[in-house]
């Protein structure tokens, strides 16, 4: 609850979720021509939003689990939707993840110097759209949010972007929406279906329902189910991206200002995710369990071919871009593990599509699961750490050298030295070595998925020995050799190369984060633990 | 709360004063050379007392009234503390002292004590030599980690950690190609062998539900359920605790630079010397054979070498050791410079260990993992010692200007590193000549007075006992024979290098007037003073596993059975065996020994090489086939396939198949399909009724047909036509395989 004086007391959530939406009209009403009151007033709206987050996170009772801070107003009857708030642990750990890198790219967009105030106003109103998504509970209202987050994004990128804006904002946009289509269909088939849109009214009677005579309008309920679940299956994977939905991808993050790609990476990759941990996994069971081998054979794809397409890339933002698809790879092979275990326990291996023997799931695949969803989970929120990182650290040089080829680059850790340091740190990070954040993410993935997906496992180590090929290409190609004379000469006569105090200052609670994540993985596990324990029927 | 003097908590602190120093050097006194030295120095040395305390409380020390621990090896001593939630359930990660740890302690502080201070010598006059010791403080604390760890994942940080500090130890001197090259062969390297240890260690943790050592290994019922049960993969009557074995193996074998992944570290040696030292000797490839020593009970499961049962992970490093062994001597005998002569030097006794370990002779790996720890670390702080005196002689010679036309010069630039330009030099720097000549000779393995030999002939008797001696078990006869020919070769090779480097009469210039500023000068004594200390070691440190048999010797030092023997036996749940004491193989240690000494010596010694003149070995070998040195030299052409069947190919793929053909040609051609196809309709619409249709914009179809066009004309080769069938198919037919793969 916030208080404000003794009159007006608001929700926490409703807060979190309408404050950036505040201060996108704030900023909206300022001067154009006062640049600096427009970024500090965003970030200043940021902040508070961090702090708020913060403070959700802090309170949020993992010991107790289930939906807290629940809030719920009646809205839209009609369809059966009502305002219904609440986070588990899973959304309180993606909301802190949104609170914490708004802020740093507020303060990293800074750089921007055309139309600053409709750029801070569309950013702000992107994070509502973002928090929106974690905090429903009501199928609508995830929806609205949902699409709430594609526009602004859009705006971003087409007005801000690369050169290559267009296609890449138009791509981003129309392949995004066809995902959405189905999306809303399928919430409306299930809303009329069930007479509610209500998520936590949905986990109970959904899966179960059956129609009477088996039939929903002329059709088998099986048949209405499948094509649904096929619906929520492909708009989110288009979103995480799932291979090979993920071309949209390259293009986006590259084309997008530095702010949009940390975003676009940190946060809206894991709208997807998070869309089958909270909707996918519990409304279909049966469906995702039988198709969980076809997305664990994705999830490698993802990881093995991101890899190698990174690699491949010349311009160094795509490569960065690349790796997302070969990271987030790993949340989805720990969600394949998931879908299977989830589904085969929920129906006793009996679903129509499945037919296997009830014995199947043993204790250690319920524990392997659970570790495998834990580090999908982790994942999750150390990719958002390391990619907003690397795109910030990317975008950092571009801004000063107006070049992301990697040809051209090479030997500035002599003339930039600070910002070789932190590169190297946060790559490290990026690559999962022990002791940073992604390791620990990586290495509960792969312990959880080697028992169930053992093959897929298997091959997707050869993307994780690409992951180190690219990210150290990436080093190399920046920092190594000998500058060439020109640099030198760049460097002293027109733009200082080393990295500037306020993009250090973006970086450093990345930094931490990811250190102490690395070292001290409990400060946050056990948030993300017990809401996965219970899932699994755990206590 | 916490009670720092139960010494249960001692082995936390070990690793932590040098991975503070490394935050403190990184974030605040890089700026000072002084505050960096003051605080690496105080770091490594308080990790070492502190470790010496661990080792007196654990052997005893009757002068200070210390007994040691009864049955120390069941009651090993330590603390852990939850690390992950995972469930209901708690991993808790922490540290342990048991006999092994004991004697890796003895070893890891003493020599990165030695190599830290040699460093300050070696780098004073680099422009980022804070830095330098930055990463040395992370390296000795990622060790120290991995030394002291009770379980497989605290290890596995330890040794990633370190991989990192030697990509950028290795590729220190960024702006040479070869440098940063070499950084990143390294970590690509063992990167391939540590994906595979990440697989073994999920899946011990899969079945055990804990990577703790001791609760596994302990655990005899587990181990035996293990040894029973068939493996996830690859069928064929390996068990769960084989492939987990042969994961753990994989890891080793790059990680101590095994065949096939040994390439890495020849060119290790492009990072400055301590590196190499550290590298070579305190950390890295001591780690892999240390992790091997350690899962020994693992990998043992379900077999019992010593009655002829082997399992897949035993077979496989006795095998890859032994062939290693002989493979990596071979090449060392045709190196002309004076580090990569080491280099492989390190490759074949690493192999020598994993060998031993591979049919069953654990004390023994254990024994020569530490002593050759110490004459290793000694000897590339000589052969640093040795390339500083030529950089100084070679600069004087220039600022003197003696030669202007220096006959010694060829066009190239001049190499300090290379044997050719040496000779002479026992004059110039004499202690670093006695320093050499201790480590040369125990790693030659010198009869009765020298470390190696104790711990190399215990390796062979074991494998002789086993094998051609009794027992007779394949493995053993096998590793026997080659590591009997590896030894006398590396006593062969050892006694070409130093008369290469140091015997005759100078064959440059730079040789000539080579030298460390006088014994007086501050880095001279720097960088001599460890050498001395190291050396004792490399002398003495093999005395403490005489068999307790051994003529003379065994009465003198082992009077009460072999103390190493008994100590480190503590640490698996049964005691090896002591062989009963057997002449011949020593007789066999003698004659490999002194045979390649003198061979060496009669060849390279007595007739010293003279500037330009064809090495000796291979004018005869040159006399069968000139191919043969040719191939040794360059090392059988292992590099050269690689980069032919491996890297190149890779970048290709990545470059053409994957994201040209793939992504931008298949499946972004899906996309322009559909959303031409889309647009098509729209202007079939649009001819109905223009009013209704005009919100998709005329924007979109235009960008999306100028990317066709483009799309078009990048197909029209029939290579990319081909690779989309290819690509195709391979994504039809990896469904369906995957699809009756799974369960």
């Amino acid at each position: 609850m916030i208080q404000i004086g003794n009159l007006v007391t608001i929700p926490l959530l409703t807060a979190i979720v309408f404050l950036p939406l505040l201060g996108a009209i704030v900023v909206m009403l300022l001067p154009r021509q006062n640049k600096a009151a427009i970024r500090y007033t965003a970030l200043g709206f940021a902040v508070v939003e961090f702090l708020l987050s913060l403070q959700l996170f802090l309170t949020y009772n993992y010991a107790e689990g289930g939906f807290q801070f629940v809030e719920q107003t009646e809205w839209f009857a009609l369809l059966g939707s009502s305002w219904h708030l609440g986070v588990d642990g899973i959304s309180t750990v993606m909301i802190l993840l949104t609170g914490l890198l708004v802020p740093l790219g507020v303060l990293i967009s800074f750089e921007i110097d055309r139309q600053p105030r409709l750029f801070m106003a569309l950013f702000l109103f992107l994070e509502m759209g973002m928090m929106g998504v974690f905090a429903s509970l009501d199928l609508m209202i995830f929806f609205v949010f949902w699409e709430i987050g594609l526009v602004p994004m859009y705006f971003l990128i087409n007005l801000w972007g690369g050169d290559n804006r267009l296609y890449a904002s138009v791509k981003f946009f129309l392949y995004t929406m066809a995902g959405s289509l189905g999306l809303l269909l399928s919430i409306q088939l299930i809303g009329l279906t069930a007479g509610t849109m209500d998520m936590v009214q949905l986990f109970q009677f959904w899966p179960g329902f059956e129609g009477s005579g088996g039939t929903f309008l002329g059709i088998s309920v099986a048949t209405v189910k499948d094509l649904a679940f096929l619906a929520f299956f492909l708009a989110f994977a288009i979103k995480v991206p799932v291979w090979p939905f993920h071309t949209w991808l390259p293009d986006a993050h590259t084309e997008a200002p530095t702010a949009g790609s940390m975003l676009l990476a940190g946060v809206l990759l894991k709208l997807g995710a998070y869309g089958f941990l909270r909707l996918v996994i519990p409304l279909f069971p049966a469906q995702a369990a039988a198709f969980a081998p076809v997305i664990a054979f994705l999830a490698m794809m993802g990881i093995v071919l991101g890899a190698f397409a990174a690699y491949g890339q010349d311009d160094f933002k795509r490569l960065v871009a690349y790796s997302s698809v070969n990271h987030m790879g790993f949340v989805v092979l720990g969600i394949a593990v998931a879908a299977w275990v989830y589904g085969i326990t929920y129906t006793g291996g009996a679903a129509p599509w499945l037919a296997l023997d009830p014995g199947t799931v043993a204790l250690a695949d319920k524990q392997s699961a659970i570790i495998a969803t834990n580090g999908a989970v982790l994942q999750m929120f150390n990719h958002g750490l390391s990619s907003a990182g690397m795109f910030l650290l990317v975008g950092a040089l571009y801004h000063k050298t107006h070049t992301r080829d990697l040809r051209k680059l090479g030997g500035l850790w002599v003339l930039a030295p600070i910002y070789g340091g932190i590169l190297i740190f946060t790559s490290m990070s990026s690559l999962g070595l022990p002791g940073l954040n992604g390791f620990v993410g990586e290495f509960l993935v792969v312990r959880g998925a080697w028992p169930v997906f053992t093959v897929a496992t298997l091959i997707s180590m050869l993307g994780l020995l690409f992951t180190g090929a690219y990210i150290l290409k990436g080093l190399q190609k920046t920092l190594h050799g000998k500058p060439s004379q020109e640099w030198v000469d760049y460097d002293r006569k027109h733009h200082r190369l080393e990295i500037s105090l306020r993009e250090v200052i973006a970086m450093l609670p990345l930094m931490i984060l990811m250190l102490v994540t690395g070292v001290l993985p409990n400060w946050i596990l056990p948030m993300i633990n017990d809401t996965v324990t219970r899932l699994f029927g755990g206590s | 709360m916490i009670d720092w003097t139960n010494a249960n908590y001692l082995p936390w602190l070990i690793p932590v004063p040098p991975l503070l120093a490394f935050g403190l050097i990184f974030l605040i006194t890089n700026r000072s050379w002084w505050l960096t030295v003051a605080t690496a120095i105080t770091a490594t040395v308080t990790s070492w007392v502190l470790a010496l305390a661990v080792v007196l409380r654990s052997v005893g020390a009757p002068v200070l009234g210390l007994a040691a621990p009864e049955h120390f090896g069941a009651n090993a001593f330590g603390s852990s503390t939850p690390w992950l939630n995972l469930g209901t359930e708690q991993f808790s990660l922490g540290v342990a002292v048991d006999p092994l740890t004991v004697v890796m302690l003895f070893m890891v502080p003493l020599a990165i004590s030695m190599i830290m201070i040699y460093s300050i010598g070696y780098m004073a006059h680099d422009p980022r030599k804070e830095r330098f010791l930055g990463y040395m403080t992370l390296f000795a604390g990622a060790m120290l980690t991995l030394v002291v760890a009770d379980n497989l994942l605290l290890l596995f940080i330890g040794w990633e950690v370190m991989g990192f500090c030697s990509y950028s130890l290795i590729g220190f001197w960024f702006e040479k190609e070869s440098a940063y090259k070499a950084g990143v062969k390294a970590f690509m390297t063992t990167r391939v062998a540590d994906v595979f240890l990440l697989l073994g260690i999920a899946y011990l943790f899969a079945e055990a539900g804990t990577l703790n050592f001791r609760d596994i290994f302990f655990n005899e019922a587990f181990l035996e359920k293990l040894a029973q049960t068939p493996a996830l993969l690859l069928g064929g009557g390996l068990s769960a605790a084989g492939l987990i074995g042969v994961f753990i193996v994989i890891g080793t074998i790059g990680k101590s630079a095994q065949f096939p992944l040994h390439v890495w570290l020849p060119d290790a040696m492009e990072g400055p010397t301590p590196v190499s030292a550290m590298i070579h000797a305190a950390a890295m490839v001591s780690a892999g054979v240390y992790l091997v020593v350690r899962m020994y009970p693992l990998l043992e499961a379900g077999a019992d070498p010593h009655h002829g049962i082997y399992s897949a992970p035993l077979l496989l490093m006795a095998y890859v050791g032994a062939f290693t062994a002989l493979f990596a001597a071979i090449i060392a005998v045709a190196q002309n410079d004076v580090k990569r002569v080491l280099a492989y030097s390190t490759i074949s006794q690493l192999g020598f260990m994993i060998a031993a370990l591979g049919i069953g002779a654990y004390i023994a790996a254990a024994f020569h993992l530490i002593t050759h720890g110490i004459f290793k670390a000694l000897l590339f702080m000589s052969s640093g010692s040795v390339i500083h005196a030529m950089e100084h002689g070679e600069h004087h010679a220039h600022e003197h200007g003696h030669h202007p036309h220096n006959t010694f010069e060829s066009d190239k630039p001049f190499d300090p590193q290379d044997m050719r330009n040496m000779g002479g030099l026992r004059g110039r720097i004499p202690a670093t000549f006695w320093s050499f000549l201790a480590g040369g000779m125990a790693l030659a393995g010198f009869p009765l007075i020298t470390a190696g030999f104790w711990s190399k002939d215990e390796i062979l008797a074991e494998a002789w006992t086993l094998g051609l001696g009794g027992e007779g078990f394949g493995p053993a006869i096998f590793v026997f024979i080659l590591l009997v020919l590896a030894a006398f070769l590396t006593a062969f090779y050892t006694t070409r290098q130093l008369a290469m480097t140091f015997a005759g009469e100078p064959r440059s210039e730079a040789a000539a007037q080579a030298g460390l500023g006088g014994p007086r000068s501050m880095v001279s004594v720097l960088m001599q003073g460890p050498l001395l200390v190291l050396a004792v070691f490399a002398v003495i440190a093999g005395f403490v596993g005489v068999h307790p048999d051994f003529p003379l010797f065994g009465a003198i030092f082992s009077p009460s059975g072999n103390p190493f023997h008994e100590f480190v036996g503590g640490t698996l749940p049964h005691h090896p065996p002591t062989l009963a004491f057997n002449l011949i193989p020593v007789l066999f240690s003698f004659v490999v020994a002194l045979g390649g000494i003198y061979l060496g010596y009669l060849v390279y010694w007595r007739k010293p090489l003279a500037a330009g003149q064809v090495d000796p070995t291979q004018a005869a070998l040159d006399r069968i086939s000139p191919a043969i040195y040719a191939a040794m030299r360059n090392k059988f052409y292992v590099d050269e396939l690689y980069d032919a069947v491996f890297v190149k190919p890779a970048y290709w793929f990545s470059e053409t198949v994957v994201s040209r053909v793939l992504d931008r040609g298949l499946i972004d051609g899906v996309l322009h399909f559909i959303a031409r196809a889309a647009t098509v309709i729209g202007e079939t619409f649009k001819r109905f009724n223009r009013v209704v249709i005009d919100g998709v914009g005329d924007g979109i179809p235009q960008g999306i047909g100028a990317f066709g066009r483009w799309f078009r004309a990048i197909q029209s080769g029939n290579i990319q036509q081909y690779l989309l069938m290819v690509a195709l198919s391979v994504i039809v037919i990896g469904i369906v395989v995957f699809w009756n793969l799974v369960r």
